[in-house]
C-alpha cells in the first residue's frame, strides 16, 4: 500500500468539516508555522522538500517562492490556482469537493511564508459546488480563529477570498488569471515582469496550483527533509493523478512519484488495467496538452528502461519518445480507440478556448482543427498529414502563453506516433465515412447541423 | 537623461547599437533602421501596453547579455523585449524568424482577405507590405473564411471587421485617448471581434484616431472611402491652431481639394500627434489650414509613384489674398527652390 499523504484521511465521514479535519490532525501545520517558524524558515522547509508545482509545469514550488519581489511597502498576494480546466484533468476539484480544509491550511501556510495579508483561491466558474463547499470551509477556520485578524495571537492577519472564475481555459494560465481576477478578460500577459515582480494589482505575486499549495501541509507537518525522502531523484513526494480512458479503475489517485507506469495501470490499486482485457494503445500521461504516446513507449523508454510516474522518467526521450508528467491528467487509450478522431476532439477544445490575442494561436487551432475534422470525416489528403505537422510547427513557440504549445503537441505527437492511422483515414475514405455517418447524420460538431 | 556612459551594446544582425537600458530590441533596431528592423503589426510606440500580439516582430535572441550568454530558448516578440547589455540578436540573418514570420503572415491572411483593389487601405497597409515582403505565392488553407455583417459604429468611421486582425491598437487608442470607450473585444479565438456595445456609435472627439492606428483596411474613414486612391493623391503637411489638439496633419489633395485629413505619421507609420475629430473630419478647406510644405515620401511607398519633392503652391492658394498671406514663407520658398 503506497503512502498517502493528502488523502490519507479520504475515507473519514465528514472529513470536509472542520471538526472532523482537526481531529485527525489538521491545522497542525498552521500552528507550528505560525507558533515556531518565521517565513524565512517556511520558505526553506518547502526549498528542502523538493517539491515541484502539481498544476503541470513541475517548477520548484520553494524557488518560485523565493523570486518573490519584497519591496517596502507594498503587498504580496499569493493566488491559488483552481481554475482546473485541462481534459482529463479533475484532481483538483477533488481535493476541494473533499478535503477543502487541505486546501484552506496550505493557504494560511503558504500565505504567512509568502507574507500575503490577502489571498484568493481563483476556482473555475462551472465549479460551482467546490465554491460553496470552499466559502463554507472559511467560515468555519475564520470562525476558528485560524482566519482574520491575529490569527492564533500570532500577531499575522490574513483574510482569504474565494473568486469564481469566467470559466474560459485559458484563465487557468498564471497571467490571465490575474487579468481575470482583476476584473479584466481574461489575456495571457506578455513576460517579462513575471508575476513574482508585477502580478495581482502589479503587485508581486505567487501563483500555485490547489494541490502545490495543500502540499505544503504535509511538508511542514514532516518536515521538508523527510517529504524530500518521498519519491525518487528530483521528483520529490506524492501526486495526485486523475486516471480515465478505457481503465477499469478511474478515479483519482495519490501516488508516490517514481512508481512503474505499467503497475500504475495494471494494478488493482490503481487503473486495474484495461476494460474488457483489450490492449492498451496509447497513453496520455499529463492531461490532454502533453505528447500522447503509444503503449510501448509509455511503459518502456526508448532506452528500454522502466518508464516512472516522475518528471524526469516521463520526459525521458524529449519530444521523440517521451512525453510529460503535467497536470497528472492520465488518460488511457484501448486498441479500439481512434486516434484521429482523439486528436481532433482534442484540438476542437484548444480552438475553443484559446484567447484570440495572438495570430499563430488564434488562426492556426481552428486551422488544425478544420483540417484534423476533414481527415477524421474522411475528405482529407495525405497531404493534410503534412500540413498539420507544419501548422502546428508554426504554433509552437511562437504564441504569448503556453495555450499555443499545448494546443500543437497533441497533434505533432499523435502524426508522429500514429502516422499509419492517419493515412487510414485518406486510403480508406469511404470507411471512415461510413464510420462517423451516424454522428455525422445527426450532428456535425462544426457546425451543428443535422 | 541617461548619459553615453549608460548605454548598453547590443548587437542585431550584426550591427552594433548603443541603446539607453529599457529600449526593447525593436525600438533598438529602429535606431540602426533599415532592412533589420522587424515588421511591427501590433507595435505602436504612442500606445501603453501595446505589442507583443501580432508575433509578426519575432527574433532570435542568440546570445542574451554578457553576463548570461546563453542563447533564449524560444524566438521573442522584439517589441516587448528589453535588450541587455552584450545581447546578440538575429532578425533577417536567421531561417527561423524567417519561417516563423512567414508562418505568421499566413495565419494572418487567413481571414484577412485579399482585397487590395477595392480596399481603402491599400497603398498604405502594413498587411500589405509583409504580405509582400514574408508571404508565400499562395495559402494552403481551403476552408471558408469568416465573414461579418457589416456593424455600424457611426457616421465617420466605417468598421469592416471582416479585415480586422485584431491587433488591438484601436482598442488601446480607445483606452488611453477617448473618455468614452465604447468598443472593444467580444468573443475568443479566432471567433473574436471587435465591436461596440449594443446599438453604441463610437463617438467622442479623438475617436478618429482609431482609423490611423488600424495597420489593415478594418476601421476607415468614411468621409474619404471610395473618392480615390492614395498614390493619386498629394500629402502635404499642414498645421492650425487648434484648441484641442496639437493641428499638426497631413492633408491629402487631389486637384485643389483635401480629400483627407490624417495625423502625420512618422517612418514606421506611427503617429507622431493624434489628433482631435473636428480636424480631421470637419476642416477640409485649404483655408483652414497653415501648409507647410510637401510631405516626403519613403522612395520604397506606394505614394513614391506620385512623387513631387517641392512645394508648388496650390492654385486655390495663389490666388486667394487671405491664403497668401497665411502662406506667405511658404510662397517665398517656393519663388526660392
Amino acid at each position: 500500500m503506497a503512502r498517502k499523504l493528502l488523502l490519507e484521511h479520504i475515507d473519514v465521514p465528514y472529513i470536509n468539516t472542520l471538526e472532523v479535519y482537526r481531529q485527525k490532525g489538521g491545522y497542525r501545520a498552521v500552528e507550528k508555522a505560525l507558533k515556531k517558524l518565521s517565513p524565512d524558515d517556511v520558505v526553506e522547509e518547502v526549498k528542502k522538500s523538493g517539491l515541484r508545482g502539481r498544476g503541470g509545469a513541475g517548477f520548484p514550488t520553494g524557488m518560485k517562492w523565493s523570486f518573490l519581489a519584497k519591496p517596502e511597502g507594498v503587498p504580496r498576494y499569493l493566488v491559488c490556482n483552481a481554475d482546473e480546466s485541462e481534459p482529463g484533468t479533475f484532481k483538483d476539484r477533488f481535493l476541494m469537493t473533499y478535503i477543502p480544509h487541505a486546501l484552506i491550511e496550505g493557504m494560511i501556510v503558504s500565505s504567512y511564508a509568502l507574507g500575503a495579508k490577502t489571498s484568493y483561491i481563483y476556482v473555475r466558474g462551472e465549479m460551482m459546488p467546490q465554491i460553496k463547499i470552499l466559502e463554507r470551509a472559511i467560515e468555519e477556520a475564520k470562525a476558528a480563529g485560524f482566519l482574520g485578524k491575529n490569527i492564533l495571537g500570532s500577531g499575522y492577519d490574513l483574510e482569504l477570498y474565494v473568486q469564481p472564475g469566467g470559466g474560459a481555459y485559458i484563465c487557468g494560465e498564471e497571467t490571465a488569471l490575474l487579468e481575470s481576477l482583476e476584473g479584466k478578460r481574461g489575456n495571457p500577459r506578455i513576460k517579462p515582469p513575471f508575476p513574482a515582480v508585477a502580478g495581482l494589482y502589479n503587485c508581486p505575486t505567487v501563483v500555485n496550483n490547489v494541490e502545490s499549495i495543500a502540499a505544503t501541509v504535509p511538508i511542514l507537518n514532516m518536515g521538508g527533509d523527510e517529504y524530500a525522502k518521498i519519491g525518487i531523484d528530483r521528483s520529490t513526494g506524492t501526486k495526485l493523478i486523475s486516471a480515465s480512458g478505457n481503465i477499469n479503475n478511474p478515479g483519482v489517485f495519490e501516488i508516490e512519484l517514481g512508481l512503474p507506469v505499467e503497475e500504475f495501470i495494471y494494478s488493482d490499486e490503481y487503473c486495474g488495467g484495461i476494460t474488457n482485457g483489450k490492449r492498451l494503445k496509447a497513453v496520455v500521461a499529463g492531461g490532454s496538452s502533453v505528447p500522447i504516446l503509444p503503449a510501448n513507449l509509455i511503459l518502456k523508454t526508448a532506452k528500454g528502461e522502466n518508464r516512472l510516474m516522475t518528471y524526469e522518467s516521463l520526459a525521458d526521450g524529449g519530444f521523440i519518445s517521451g512525453t510529460m508528467l503535467g497536470s497528472g491528467g492520465f488518460i488511457a487509450f484501448d486498441e479500439d480507440q481512434c486516434i484521429v478522431r482523439n486528436t481532433w476532439n482534442f484540438t476542437r477544445f484548444y480552438h475553443h478556448e484559446s484567447c484570440g490575442q495572438c495570430s499563430p494561436c488564434r488562426e492556426g487551432t481552428g486551422w488544425m482543427e478544420k483540417v484534423l475534422h476533414r481527415l477524421e470525416y474522411g475528405h482529407g489528403k495525405m497531404s493534410d498529414i503534412d500540413l498539420l505537422v507544419d501548422v502546428s510547427k508554426k504554433i509552437e513557440g511562437n504564441t504569448i502563453c503556453p495555450l499555443g504549445d499545448a494546443a500543437a503537441w497533441p497533434v505533432a505527437s499523435a502524426i508522429r506516433h500514429f502516422r499509419d492511422e492517419f493515412e487510414w483515414h485518406v486510403t480508406n475514405s469511404d470507411e471512415a465515412q461510413i464510420r462517423n455517418y451516424g454522428l455525422a447524420h445527426y450532428a456535425d460538431p462544426l457546425t451543428l447541423a443535422g | 537623461m541617461a548619459d553615453s556612459n549608460d548605454k548598453i551594446k547590443v548587437s542585431i544582425d550584426g550591427i552594433s547599437v548603443e541603446v539607453v537600458p529599457g529600449t526593447t530590441i525593436l525600438n533598438a533596431a529602429r535606431q540602426i533602421g533599415g532592412e533589420i528592423v522587424p515588421p511591427a503589426m501590433c507595435y505602436y510606440s504612442k500606445l501603453e501596453g501595446s505589442g507583443g500580439k501580432c508575433r509578426t516582430c519575432l527574433v532570435k535572441v542568440s546570445k542574451g547579455s554578457e553576463k548570461d550568454p546563453r542563447p533564449m530558448p524560444k524566438l521573442v516578440a522584439s517589441c516587448r523585449t528589453t535588450v541587455m547589455d552584450g545581447m546578440e540578436v538575429q532578425n533577417i540573418t536567421s531561417n527561423e524568424v524567417l519561417e516563423a514570420r512567414k508562418g505568421v503572415v499566413e495565419m494572418l491572411l487567413i481571414n484577412h482577405p485579399l482585397d487590395c483593389p477595392i480596399c481603402d487601405q491599400a497603398g498604405e497597409c502594413h498587411l500589405q507590405d509583409l504580405g509582400f515582403e514574408h508571404g508565400a505565392a499562395a495559402t494552403r488553407y481551403e476552408f471558408e473564411r469568416r465573414t461579418f455583417e457589416k456593424i455600424d459604429i457611426g457616421d465617420k468611421i466605417q468598421l469592416h471587421m471582416t479585415r480586422c486582425i485584431l491587433c488591438y491598437r484601436c482598442v488601446f487608442v480607445a483606452d488611453q485617448l477617448t473618455n468614452q470607450r465604447v468598443h472593444g473585444i467580444l468573443g475568443r479565438g479566432d471567433a473574436a471581434e471587435i465591436s461596440t456595445y449594443i446599438e453604441k456609435a463610437v463617438d467622442n472627439d479623438y475617436s478618429g484616431n482609431v482609423i490611423d492606428v488600424c495597420p489593415v483596411g478594418a476601421l476607415t474613414d468614411k468621409t474619404f472611402r471610395f473618392k480615390n486612391r492614395v498614390w493619386f493623391t498629394k500629402p502635404v503637411e499642414a498645421h492650425r491652431d487648434c484648441p484641442t489638439c496639437s493641428g499638426k496633419v497631413t492633408l491629402w489633395y487631389k486637384g485643389e481639394e483635401v480629400l483627407r485629413v490624417t495625423a502625420r505619421k512618422d517612418a514606421y507609420g506611427e503617429v507622431e500627434d493624434f489628433i482631435c475629430n473636428s480636424c480631421r473630419f470637419e476642416k477640409k478647406n485649404t483655408a483652414d489650414w497653415v501648409i507647410e510644405g510637401p510631405r516626403k515620401v519613403a522612395n520604397t511607398s506606394v505614394i513614391a509613384s506620385n512623387h513631387y519633392s517641392e512645394l508648388k503652391p496650390l492654385p486655390v492658394i495663389k490666388d486667394n489674398p487671405k491664403l497668401k498671406e497665411a502662406n506667405k514663407n511658404q510662397l517665398e520658398r517656393s519663388v526660392r527652390l
